[in-house]
């Protein structure tokens, strides 16, 4: 067990080494999100101000958005060195090398998170964190979600020709219920008269959808990532 | 539990088929240790698939390879101990420094002086003036250096390598020959893909030729491999050639 | 060799036939729906068809998770028939869904949870067919692992669609089967159910010559 997680932080810390090197994903994928929020603003907004519950909307879209171009690109840059197939071949358990990527995604992913909340809210005067647990508890569990099963198809796509929009097309499908949750339990809590009980459910079920996936991820990483 | 120790590797009569294509064809041989064994062939004749079977990579779909009698399902991951893999991409990381690279992998693969190992490492590779610059600025002769070494960090009893010869100055090439014989002499078993025959002779004991994804030569000791080669590649090829999907 | 022989694909076939060509005698002696009338009798067709998409999804799914762990190429066969049913019986529930919704209630879209989850599960599958297209060699494995993704999906779907469609309360409902429409509908249901053992085992049947083809030519290449 100790042996599982050792790897994982290995291969996270080495993630995180190689970002803080150029920083160019986190960077290009922050920005990428700024202007996806801009865009939203842009269709989402009448006579300066936003439609109903479109904040929750414009902050989860950016995400999943963002979230898909991180995955592509930092997949793509291992397979440039055929890098992956060289972690494979090590006598460790190839789950944990699955967990120690998803977790430098997570990374990546909750840093565009601040990055995207910070300019809906500055554009929209959302009050985000009057619910702050709930709030940061929901968007741990649907990074969690996105991230997990992203970061499965991302790799097991670094086998595949088309890679590239093969990613998005796979993967939407699959994370509608995380973005529905993401979406509909933040309007729960931003919007004028909050629900608590329903933000719960969101994050239960979310919760839920992340136990499952992810544990059908560390069980099919191995078989997918080995022709 | 002792250890395993893989001295003698059997492959027998291993197929590999995507779909319609037939990329290996019941490819049957064995190596001893100390044995550098040379796989030649044209592009696309399947080279790269034999050595990712071999390094348990991809699963033949059918036939089997036996590591000292054993098979890879019997053995898990402790083959892989065992196994050391350099492929054509060279597996390292450019953000990082050589030494970098090399502590990762080492402290991967669970080594007890990873440090020493490291230093060690570096000196073989003539980097130990550069441990500490980014490998972007290496040349292709120092990168495959740094990546040879990252492959036999772990003193693995099989070195399997893919087209490691690509891209090298003849000092490099003649480094790196001499560097598979020195490996071979001290006990281990060495296969190298590469489409290159006169770089082959002079390094290799036995040369295994594939074309089409068949055997089509083999030959003990590399003195007449090119005129035999020469010969077998004029020939007219036979039946069915699966298609050239280079 | 498994799959569906010949006498029982021949069965079916002519089951399948006299039960289509009985279903419209029955569909019209059926009792006109109380509000919708003539309109709501495509439920015979669309119901039916949304079960056959829903069945061959588990399908497809179970067989890939076979294949993605056992690694039998009949299972891999297996899914990709079920897999291109689910996205034609998709396609066909997913024409009828929205025609009847804008004769009964004005919308293209009703937005409730079955076709909703219909539209997902279409998307997913389309996509395991693009993968297994365009996804260069080996992408069978890549694509089973998409549809056991789909598959497991499909409660959290369910549940996540059917609470937020709760939030916003519609006039859409999708009215109960009384007793006198029971017997034409599920007598729809098993035509349905026959035409679709047809199709997957002749879909199968297919894939398992092609297989068969294939190692033909490889063992005739041996020589």
């Amino acid at each position: 067990m100790g042996d599982f997680f050792r790897v994982a932080w290995l291969v996270m810390r080495k993630d995180v080494r190689i970002e803080s090197r150029s920083r160019e994903v986190l960077y290009t994928t922050s920005f990428f999100a700024a202007s996806c929020v801009l865009v939203f603003s842009f269709a989402f907004v009448r006579a300066g101000r936003p439609v109903d519950g479109a904040e929750a909307g414009i902050v989860w879209v950016a995400l999943a958005y963002a979230g898909q171009l991180a995955l592509g690109r930092a997949f793509e840059r291992e397979l440039h060195q055929d890098a992956l197939r060289g972690l494979l071949l090590a006598p460790v358990e190839r789950a944990a090398i699955f967990v120690g990527k998803l977790l430098g995604i997570m990374l990546l992913m909750v840093l565009v998170e601040a990055v995207v909340i910070f300019f809906v809210a500055l554009f929209f005067s959302t009050a985000f964190f009057e619910f702050p647990l709930l709030f940061v508890a929901l968007l741990v569990s649907g990074t969690i979600g996105f991230a997990a099963v992203g970061a499965l198809f991302a790799a097991m796509l670094t086998r595949a020709k088309s890679r590239a929009v093969l990613l998005p097309v796979l993967l939407y499908p699959v994370t509608v219920p995380v973005l529905i949750a993401g979406v509909n339990g933040t309007l729960s809590l931003i919007q004028a008269d909050p629900n608590l009980d329903l933000a719960r459910f969101w994050l239960a079920l979310v919760t839920f959808f992340d136990v499952v996936f992810l544990t059908l991820a560390l069980w099919t990483f191995e078989p997918l990532m080995t022709e | 539990m002792s250890v395993f120790e893989l001295d003698e590797l059997n492959v027998k009569h291993v197929s590999r088929q995507y779909g319609r294509r037939r990329a290996l064809a019941r490819v049957t041989f064995q190596v001893q240790s100390g044995q550098v064994v040379g796989l030649l062939g044209p592009n696309g004749a399947g080279k790269s698939t034999l050595l990712g079977i071999l390094a348990t990579l991809i699963a033949p779909s059918s036939g089997n390879v036996f590591y000292g009698g054993k098979s890879s399902k019997d053995l898990g991951s402790v083959l892989r101990r065992q196994i050391g893999f350099l492929s054509h991409d060279l597996q390292i990381y450019p953000e990082l420094t050589a030494k970098e690279n090399l502590e990762f992998f080492a402290n991967l693969y669970g080594e007890m002086k990873p440090d020493v190992l490291v230093a060690k490492a570096l000196e073989r590779a003539r980097l130990s003036d550069r441990a500490d610059d980014t490998v972007d600025g290496f040349s292709r002769g120092m990168r495959q250096r740094l990546a040879l070494e990252r492959a036999l960090l772990h003193e693995p009893r099989l070195v399997l390598l893919d087209e490691p010869f690509t891209g090298l100055d003849d000092r490099s090439i003649d480094e790196l020959s001499e560097r598979l014989r020195a490996i071979g002499r001290a006990g281990r078993m060495v296969i190298f893909a590469t489409h290159d025959l006169d770089v082959a002779e002079g390094v290799v004991d036995r040369a295994l030729v594939l074309r089409s994804g068949r055997i089509a030569l083999v030959q003990d000791g590399s003195s007449s491999l090119r005129t035999r080669y020469r010969a077998m590649l004029h020939e007219s090829p036979n039946v069915g050639n699966g298609g050239n999907y280079g | 060799m498994n799959g569906v022989s010949r006498r029982t694909q021949t069965f079916l076939i002519v089951v399948g036939a006299v039960m289509f060509a009985a279903a419209p005698l029955l569909i019209a002696s059926a009792p006109n729906e109380a509000t919708m009338g003539l309109v709501a009798k495509i439920l015979y067709f669309h119901v039916p068809v949304w079960f056959m998409m829903f069945l061959a999804v588990f399908i497809c799914g179970i067989a890939s998770g076979v294949y993605l762990f056992k690694g039998r190429p009949a299972a891999d066969r297996l899914a990709v028939s079920a897999a291109e049913l689910a996205v034609l019986f998709g396609v066909m529930g997913l024409t009828t869904g929205p025609l009847w919704a804008r004769v009964s209630w004005g919308v293209w879209w009703p937005w409730d949870v079955r076709t909703t989850l219909a539209l997902i599960l279409e998307m997913n599958f389309v996509a395991y067919l693009l993968l297994r297209k365009y996804g260069g060699p080996g992408a069978e494995k890549l694509a089973a692992g998409v549809a056991l993704f789909g598959m497991f999906n499909v409660p959290f779907v369910y549940v996540s669609v059917n609470v937020w469609r709760t939030l916003h309360p519609e006039t859409t409902v999708v009215p109960t089967l009384p007793t006198a429409m029971a017997g034409p509908f599920w007598w729809c249901v098993v035509a349905y159910f026959v035409l679709f053992l047809v199709m997957l085992g002749g879909r199968r049947r297919l894939e398992d010559q092609r297989a068969r083809l294939d190692e033909l030519r490889f063992a005739y290449e041996e020589e």
